[in-house]
């Protein structure tokens, strides 16, 4: 029986680690200027914590093959050395992994959240709602108008509550369905909530942020790649969730100027 | 401090009639096992809901026959809505976390074997430990009931994060009444773990028996006391948070729920609350659940992995040490739940270093697990089948814990799969694990008859193997970027996902199907099994030194004397094959 534990442990974590090494299922490619720092504190957390569970799951393994009862009436042998030398094996060891771990990390998570937007950021506003994104561009005047909440209304489009009647400021702001980026510029978000709490999540970005009811939330990154990719709504905000989604749009700056100076057109 | 022989006051005459001795019970024992057959008709419930919500990802849509009956709304021609969906999910993350792996370990064995390791007649506060189990009852039918009440069970989840928990039926069906029921259930059964705890730690520093030293308790009754400590305060937070919850519900109140907000067209008749403060709260009583979860597995592990290795136990002051430094620690790490919360940034690395020093001594207690069975005689019963296993699914959930307490990976981790998979192997699997390691083992000491090996062998491998083939893949899942709580998968990037759920999908169905073999030994063997001798394992502990089951007041009457601590295994020159030594060796009690 301990034979037969052994046999299938090794199997187990001799499959789930190839799958882990293979990269069957992975993370998909990364397109922003900070997301390789966290590529590899990820990979480096693969590797470190991967050894220690190739080696507790064999330790296991082989111990429940080679100590099995015989009846043969042997003593039980102790554990060479006692505790006390494993356990300040084990401290030292964990205790090394996790202070650089946490040295190394630090500094990719204080660069994401910690550091103020370059302060040429293309500014954009998000406001999530039950189940929408909507952004909004400040228009060629580089101006947001404010927010009222009484005001949104959603029959008439006007999201974010606006009050172009009064606010000259809001009567450019731009409001579109989908993320338009420059490509390679530093975008500066400012996440608001509508209702309840949702969140900012774009798996080839690297980055995930919250939106709370009540706090205006800083979010800021650079996309280095064009394309097309999903931004998905990951924290529980009621029967639509699993559909709250939003394009990101990565364009050529050219591209971009284009695209702004259309909309600002439009308004 | 050992008062057993002098605190004849709580003492109390055996009960006489079916409802005092089987219902109405004082008795820690009875209690226990009311505990313990709560704790299986909500794994029953609990594990249905998660069947139906894995079937509805893979297949959604596939109607389920007869769920129609069960939800017209929710369920109409069988196919589950999404709406619906995330109220079985609510469900079952709330019924499993409170009432399964809170009641069974902790609740549920605890009381019953607490009293009895530590030479006690009974809990110091029998009338207490009565009402701490019929509130905990009342808590689950009140949550129970939202399935038939009103629109229908919350959506918000078993964090139940605010404002959507918050501002009432605006916020979608199910947040009406089931949301309010919802509060109410948890608030309640806050009130009875509180009065649980307190007995505990009464128990344990009160009533042990002579020569019963705190260093010769054994580790399961260390566990109990320590995860008691732990719930005296977390369960003292998370009470006045739901009340709280309540009060923003039924009374206009604003605590969690700030100005301007506007569900379902109207704007909100609130202002000046904080939706964070509710996290706090919530993770504040949430982190600590989730050691009052698994504290009682090691301490049951810890308890049987000697008896069946037939060595002591490798580092026994070292296990306690970490023990207590896990309950500690466990305090200081809520935060970790909240990097992307919109918690200032400053604070992660704050909440992610005690993270991280948690596995130092959760490391240290898995080794001396390990360094336990190296020179060991290993029987490899059923108990001890799942004492391995154990070990295995702890250090698997444990080293995903490595990625997600580190902020700056937990910013693409969060949300996705990779914790749903963490968090089940560690406190899910592992903890049920400790249940049925636990439950093997004392089923004879409980009801006094045997529970059939081969069947318990059969369940053993065919949930060994299955719950790795469940919940492994959901961290290739949450590498991919699959987002958890979906009730469906219609974004681009996850739909080449859906072959890997349906994977997990048949792979759940049939370990739930080999949760049967479980049930059918132990209905079986409660009323069938061959008669258990009083102690079959050859264990030390004082609940091996009584009858099978124990008389009225546990030791007919003879408190026993406490010789040794319950680590003498391996002793002896093994000559008529007597290897350890009985906690109280003369304490052999016959059955009144």
């Amino acid at each position: 029986m301990g034979k037969l534990f052994a046999v299938v442990v090794t199997i187990i974590t001799v499959v789930s680690t190839a799958i882990f090494i293979a990269h069957t299922w992975w993370l998909p490619p990364d397109i922003s200027a900070h997301g390789h720092a966290i590529d590899r504190q990820l990979s480096e957390t693969m590797i470190s914590s991967g050894v220690l569970f190739v080696l507790s799951q064999l330790a296991l393994a082989l111990f429940a093959w080679r100590f099995g009862d015989r009846e043969d009436g042997r003593r039980v042998k102790p554990f060479p050395g006692g505790a006390t030398p494993m356990v300040v094996f084990a401290a030292v060891l964990v205790g090394a992994e996790i202070l650089t771990l946490t040295l190394v990390g630090a500094k990719v998570w204080a660069g994401v959240f910690q550091t103020p937007p370059d302060p040429n950021s293309l500014q954009i506003d998000v406001q999530a709602e039950q189940f929408a994104f909507y952004f909004r561009y400040p228009g060629p005047d580089g101006r947001f108008g404010a927010t009222h909440p009484e005001l949104i209304n959603e029959a008439s489009e006007n999201f974010f509550g606006l009050d172009p009647a009064r606010d000259t400021s809001a009567r450019d702001d731009i409001v579109v369905p989908t993320l338009t980026i420059p490509l390679n510029r530093p975008i500066a978000l400012t996440l608001r909530a509508k209702d309840v709490n949702h969140a900012f999540y774009v798996p080839e970005l690297r980055i995930q942020q919250d939106f709370v009811p009540g706090l205006t939330i800083p979010l800021h990154f650079t996309a280095t790649q064009t394309g097309r990719y999903e931004i998905v709504c990951t924290q529980l905000c009621g029967l639509g969730h699993y559909n709250m989604r939003a394009y990101i749009e990565v364009l050529p700056q050219a591209q971009f100027d284009q695209w702004l100076k259309d909309k600002a057109a439009q308004q | 401090m050992t008062h057993a022989t002098v605190a004849g006051a709580h003492r109390h005459a055996p009960p006489q009639g079916f409802l005092r001795k089987h219902v109405f019970s004082l008795d820690h024992k009875v209690i226990g096992k009311q505990y313990l057959d709560l704790a299986l008709v909500a794994v029953c419930t609990g594990m249905i809901l998660s069947w139906l919500m894995r079937f509805h990802l893979a297949w959604p849509e596939t109607p389920i026959p007869g769920l129609a009956k069960l939800s017209p709304n929710g369920a109409a021609g069988g196919v589950i809505t999404p709406e619906y969906y995330l109220s079985l999910m609510t469900m079952h993350g709330t019924i499993m976390v409170f009432f399964v792996l809170t009641t069974a370990p902790f609740a549920g064995f605890g009381n019953y074997f607490l009293p009895i390791q530590v030479g006690a007649e009974d809990m110091a506060f029998p009338r207490i430990n009565m009402m701490s189990f019929w509130v905990t009852l009342v808590a689950f039918l009140v949550l129970i009931s939202a399935f038939v009440v009103g629109d229908g069970p919350p959506l918000s989840g078993w964090t139940a994060y605010a404002p959507l928990s918050a501002v009432g039926k605006d916020a979608g069906p199910g947040q009406g009444v089931g949301q309010t029921l919802w509060a109410v259930s948890i608030t309640l059964f806050c009130v009875a773990q509180l009065l649980g705890a307190l007995n505990f730690v009464t128990t344990t520093l009160d009533l042990r028996t002579k020569g019963m030293s705190l260093a010769r308790m054994p580790y399961s009754t260390w566990a109990w006391f320590i995860t008691s400590v732990i719930g005296l305060i977390a369960f003292a937070v998370l009470m006045p948070a739901c009340i709280l919850l309540i009060l923003d519900r039924v009374a206009g109140t604003s605590f969690f729920i700030p100005a301007g907000l506007v569900i379902s067209d109207r704007l909100q008749p609130h202002a000046g609350g904080s939706p964070l403060l509710w996290q706090h709260l919530f993770w504040f009583f949430g982190h600590p659940e989730v050691y009052i979860a698994i504290l009682p597995g090691f301490g049951i592990i810890s308890h049987i992995l000697p008896v069946f290795a037939r060595k002591p136990l490798l580092g026994p002051r070292v296990m306690i040490a970490c023990l207590v430094a896990i309950a500690f620690l466990s305090y200081t790490v809520w935060g970790h739940h909240m990097f992307l919360s919109g918690m200032n940034p400053f604070s992660a690395t704050l909440f992610s270093v005690p993270t991280l020093v948690i596995t130092i001594p959760a490391t240290i207690v898995t080794l001396l697990w390990i360094g336990t069975i190296y020179g060991a005689r290993l029987r490899f019963t059923t108990p001890a089948l799942f004492c391995l296993g154990f070990v295995s699914v702890f250090v698997s959930g444990g080293i995903s814990g490595f990625f997600l307490a580190q902020p700056s990976i937990d910013t693409y981790l969060h949300g996705t799969y990779f914790v749903v998979g963490h968090f089940h192997f560690v406190m899910g699997v592992a903890a049920m694990f400790g249940i049925f390691a636990a439950t093997y083992f004392w089923a004879p000491k409980m009801f006094g008859r045997m529970m059939n090996e081969t069947l318990g062998k059969w369940h053993f491998w065919l949930t060994f193997i299955g719950v790795y083939c469940v919940f492994m893949p959901m961290h290739y899942l949450g590498l991919a970027g699959n987002v958890r709580r979906y009730s469906a998968f219609t974004d681009d990037y996850l739909k080449p996902l859906i072959p890997l759920h349906r994977f997990i999908t048949v792979a759940a169905l049939f370990t739930g199907a080999a949760q049967l073999i479980f049930l059918f030994n132990l209905i079986r063997s409660r009323f069938r099994g061959p008669q258990a001798p009083d102690n079959p394992w050859e264990a030390t502990s004082l609940e091996w030194s009584t009858t099978s089951p124990p008389p009225f007041d546990n030791f007919g009457g003879r408190p026993p004397v406490v010789e040794r601590g319950p680590n003498e295994y391996g002793i002896g020159s093994g000559a008529r094959g007597v290897d350890y030594g009985m906690q109280a060796a003369a304490a052999r009690v016959s059955a009144r």
